[in-house]
């Protein structure tokens, strides 16, 4: 037995180095914190091996809501950072948090909503009225609720159509925006959705694309340098090299030549 | 994927295809649940069969503490193993956030009170039952541990597997440990939660369907080993 017990303690031992020494090599690869919406359309899959190819560095994704990747860069676990909340963004490089911010590439944020579309809003002139036709109709509106940059731009929105985001219609669901988005479809409510995660959505039941276009749904992309002073042990050469590849001409076309169902998901605009 | 494929024949296509993505994914999951196990079992066996003999203030405190922690919630380890290896915790000087030891470890949070608990169980019923035999023998409560436990091993097997089942299903954990990295980090569940998240239903309950496969796998493999054991004992 005791014989038997030091193998199984062996190894377990074994093992547990195993996999530790595995954590370790592959030293070339940076850790980016980035949203839901760029790695579930598929864009990182598509461009991060370009830069691969050309730099040696792999990128590894967390994908969560954009408040949480502000929190993983703030403690330090994220080399990288690539989010869309531009006023977020700047308070994060204002706090000392970050020492550069970048314009990457945009894309628009969607209303989405039952195809019978029972408060109408796709005749409406702007995203203001849409929004408060929703809230008059008291048909119910699916919300991220979880910090996320979506989340934050359709609060902004219910701001600026005047209209108090609460009631029995208003639920809050606290998901990313795939959950969100198969609740809503399981709730027929209406839901807004970056336009890359809905057109990449596979489960859209009776949902419908009912508003599109106005100026206030521009959703902006940047990426951050996260700064030394504040986190010395991270890789900081390498996210610059990523940084400045996403900037630069091959970057910005590579983010342009990508397409889900035939349609161009993100639209370069760096400076 | 056409979105009418039914599940099972997802299920099916991606295990005849051995699609290399999914073999990466099953791999990982199994090496990170099976070693979380193996190291709860070295840990939490020896732990409940020593809290099964001794006597000493606080124990039943213990005890309960630790049938409590039985029903820790996932995504609550997952937290505390995040604060603890991020950077800005205790341990992040290890550099071990996003990567498969953290999510050993968040595993053998879990499990380890599950197999220690339920070993304490085990034993203390095994050791009412032959105390006097073992005392007549004069074993110290240190000797009797390896003898209890050994005694104990058909029942301990299902303890095992019990922990395995807990390793194997959960994902709030690794999620937040591991960070879901495709390659790197990506397993049974956390894919099943990511395809979820992109509507892909299908592909979703495929793997579902394979998880529950390699389940059932591991715990006929361990019903095979005792059965087997348990005629040789006769």
């Amino acid at each position: 037995m005791q014989h038997k017990a030091r193998i199984a303690l062996t190894a377990a031992g074994l093992m547990g180095l195993s996999m530790a020494a595995q954590a370790q090599d592959g030293e070339s690869y940076i850790t980016l914190a980035s949203t839901t919406s760029t790695e579930n359309s598929g864009l990182f899959g598509a461009i991060i091996p370009q830069f691969t190819d050309k730099t040696g560095i792999e990128v590894r994704v967390v994908a969560v809501g954009t408040g949480q990747a502000f929190e993983i860069a703030r403690r330090g676990d994220a080399d990288s950072l690539l989010v869309h909340d531009t006023a977020g963004e700047e308070t994060f490089v204002e706090e000392g948090y970050g020492t550069e911010r970048a314009n990457v590439m945009y894309n628009d944020f969607v209303l989405i909503g039952p195809d019978g579309d029972p408060a109408g809003i796709a005749d409406a002139d702007t995203v203001a009225e849409a929004m408060q036709l929703i809230a008059e109709s008291g048909a119910p509106f699916a919300s991220r609720g979880d910090d996320s940059g979506t989340n934050r731009a359709e609060l902004r929105l219910w701001d600026a159509a005047n209209v108090e985001a609460e009631g029995d219609w208003y639920r809050e669901l606290g998901s990313g925006m795939g959950p969100t988005l198969n609740t809503a479809a399981g709730m027929d409510a209406y839901v807004m959705s970056d336009r890359a995660t809905w057109v990449a959505f596979d489960n859209p039941q009776n949902l419908e694309l009912l508003f599109e276009g106005d100026d206030a749904l521009f959703n902006q992309y940047g990426s951050i340098l996260i700064s030394e002073e504040e986190h010395p042990h991270l890789k900081h050469d390498l996210a610059e090299q990523w940084h400045q590849w996403l900037l630069s001409d091959e970057g910005q076309q590579a983010i342009g030549e990508f397409e889900v169902k035939g349609q161009q998901l993100f639209f370069p605009n760096a400076d | 994927m056409p979105s009418d494929t039914s599940a099972l024949n997802t299920a099916l296509s991606l295990i005849l295809g051995f699609d290399p993505a999914l073999m990466e994914i099953v791999a990982l999951s199994l090496r990170v649940s099976l070693a979380a196990v193996l190291m709860a079992a070295v840990i939490g066996l020896p732990l409940g069969a020593a809290l099964a003999l001794w006597r000493f203030p606080g124990r039943s405190v213990l005890v309960v503490a630790l049938n409590a922690l039985m029903g820790l919630p996932p995504v609550v380890a997952g937290l505390c193993v995040y604060l603890l290896l991020s950077r800005a915790g205790p341990l992040g000087e290890l550099g071990l956030l996003f990567t498969p030891t953290a999510m050993m470890v968040a595993q053998l949070v879990l499990v380890l009170p599950i197999i220690a608990a339920l070993a304490r169980q085990q034993v203390e019923e095994l050791h009412q039952e032959y105390r006097e035999q073992l005392t007549s023998l004069g074993l110290s409560r240190l000797r009797m541990i390896p003898t209890l436990l050994w005694d104990a091993r058909l029942g301990l097997v299902t303890v095992i597997l019990a922990g395995f089942g807990r390793a194997s299903a959960e994902v709030g954990a690794v999620m937040i440990v591991g960070g879901n990295i495709d390659g790197v980090t990506r397993m049974m569940t956390t894919a099943i939660v990511l395809e979820t998240s992109k509507g892909n239903l299908a592909l979703a309950l495929g793997l579902g369907i394979v998880l529950l496969g390699l389940v059932a796998l591991v715990n006929a493999a361990a019903y095979v080993v005792g059965e087997t054991a348990r005629r040789r004992l006769g």
